[in-house]
């Protein structure tokens, strides 16, 4: 598999204090891995480096090959809170990374409303985001994260034309992506996002504190530990994802599980 | 959230408090306790309103337009000097200390310098209103760009945006709410601004009436001008309302099933 987005010996301070030191991973296409640590572990630091808002000290990122070390704009970046804007209206707000690349508000808006349905955001499209509940902020939160993730237009062909081959994949970070949801609906919507990401050809790195979360979703586990922050463990999951079924019931999750809590034991 | 709309609509214990206090004046003249010429009743006062009521409205003009010149002016530079001072963060630290000095300035002051100034025409007046009225909605703008998530705003990096989308897109919106709260306080400061500044010198509007009327010892008169004042700014304010609602439809959304159906899914959304 190729890996779309690689980041080389990444070391990173914040007022003068390193936050994370020589940090190396990378993500194949499709994958969808999660980085789990204790807070403060550097997690952010690292998500904000990945996506180009902030340049390392040292090291560099790369996107397809591409070196897009300090440049922002090429990597979805989904903060922990959903941030939409309250002054726009959801369709407004969802289309929003589409007219920052240039594409007329109008033109975005055809693009976005189509989407919404298989989002389960059906008819909230002229609604203020105020109007929506903390779960249907989230899921117009991803689907922006998505546009964005897809510059729009392979999105869209998607939709319309139900799947099929396509030549762009989008990168996204996910911070949280699921803290705020209960535990009953987080099953349904973990289904929904694997199977949705599938759809679009997305690859993701995500943030979690929830380890079952975590050892549910990912195909490999990166554990962020230490101060500074280093890459301790890398844990693949062995079993393929689509036959995971109850995988939270067998005995090979529960090995998992106290492998994980042990290497994150905090060090004194 | 406590919406704010309609707290101007209809509000009781107000209207009560108003009428009480407008019988009590009533009862006070009658009495006899302060002399007619030094406090003349409200019958009095309202019929000096419609007698004299055509050069009233004659000097409203002019105030009117010295206020609103000076407000739209004040607007203006206010907008202009907060973007600026939240751009570049050293005219910020530069210029932020003088403003606060200008407000220190008493008006009454710097008016009659004005007039030796400019002359005796609007332009001494529109230049104090807009000394008034800027200092308010520049701070509201500050402050409404400075209340921006930083989280937004990292958001919205990622995505690519420009400096400049990112103030088109999410600062300015943003600050728009506080921006028309300093917009309410300068819309009343604006009329009696301009009222002043025409006290200390000029040939028309309220504040040159004031005196006249002062000097003829016509008291009725002095208290139908004070009343069309506050009449004036209040109606002033109710407008900078309307508008800030207008402009900020996101405000009254989520308010009422049927607003909300008027306001947002009624009208389309293209397919």
């Amino acid at each position: 598999m190729e890996n779309v987005l690689e980041a080389k010996g990444i070391t990173q301070e914040y007022d003068g204090r390193v936050i994370i030191q020589d940090v190396s991973i990378h993500l194949e296409r499709r994958e969808l891995i999660c980085l789990l640590g204790l807070s403060g572990s550097g997690k952010t630091t690292l998500f904000h480096v990945l996506s180009g808002l902030k340049r390392p000290r040292e090291g560099h990122v790369f996107l397809d090959g591409k070196e897009i070390t300090g440049q922002p704009g090429s990597v979805s970046y989904m903060l922990q809170k959903d941030l939409l804007l309250q002054h726009k209206k959801v369709i407004d707000n969802v289309s929003l990374p589409l007219v920052l690349k240039g594409i007329p508000k109008k033109e975005a808006r055809k693009i976005a409303d189509p989407l919404f349905s298989g989002f389960g955001l059906e008819g909230t499209q002229n609604q203020y985001p105020s109007q929506l509940s903390g779960g249907m902020r989230q899921r117009a939160a991803f689907l922006r994260t998505c546009l964005c993730a897809q510059g729009g237009s392979a999105l869209w062909d998607t939709a319309s034309k139900g799947g099929g081959e396509q030549a762009v994949h989008g990168t996204a970070l996910l911070d949280e992506p699921f803290s705020a949801l209960d535990t009953i609906t987080k099953g349904q919507i973990h289904t929904w996002f694997l199977d949705m990401m599938k759809k679009i050809d997305l690859s993701v790195i995500f943030v979690t504190h929830d380890i079952d979360e975590a050892l549910i979703l990912s195909d490999r586990i990166y554990i962020l530990t230490g101060k500074p922050g280093r890459i301790t463990h890398e844990i693949r999951i062995l079993p393929e994802r689509s036959e995971r079924g109850e995988f939270n019931l067998t005995e090979e999750f529960l090995e998992y599980k106290r492998r994980i809590l042990s290497v994150l034991q905090p060090e004194e | 959230m406590k919406k704010r709309s309609g707290n101007i609509t209809f509000n009781l214990p107000a209207a009560v408090a108003l009428i009480l206090l407008i019988a009590l004046w009533a009862i006070v003249g009658r009495s006899g306790v302060v002399p007619s010429y030094m406090l003349p009743s409200p019958g009095v006062v309202v019929k000096a309103f419609i007698d004299d009521f055509p050069n009233l409205m004659h000097h409203a003009a002019t105030t009117l337009q010295e206020a609103a010149w000076g407000l739209l002016a004040g607007i203006l530079l206010a907008m202009v000097m907060a973007t600026v001072m939240d751009r570049f963060l050293v005219l910020d630290r530069a210029l932020y200390p003088l403003m606060i000095i200008s407000q220190t300035i008493p008006t009454i002051a710097i008016a009659p310098l004005l007039v030796l100034w400019m002359g005796f025409g609007m332009a001494p007046k529109i230049t104090l209103v807009v000394i008034t009225t800027f200092f308010p909605i520049a701070v509201g703008l500050l402050d409404g760009y400075r209340s921006v998530d930083q989280d937004a705003v990292d958001l919205m990096r990622s995505m690519g945006a420009s400096r400049m989308q990112i103030f088109r897109h999410l600062k300015f919106p943003a600050a728009l709410s506080s921006f028309f709260s300093g917009l309410k306080i300068s819309a009343s400061y604006a009329v009696v601004g301009a009222v002043i500044s025409e006290w200390l010198g000029g040939f028309e509007g309220l504040g040159v009436y004031m005196t006249r009327v002062k000097k003829a010892y016509s008291f009725d008169k002095m208290f139908a001008v004070i009343f069309l004042i506050v009449l004036i700014s209040l109606i002033l304010m109710a407008l900078v309302s309307i508008l800030g609602n207008l402009t900020m439809p996101w405000r009254r959304a989520g308010q009422t099933q049927a607003e909300s159906f008027i306001l947002g899914k009624g009208d389309q959304h293209e397919k």
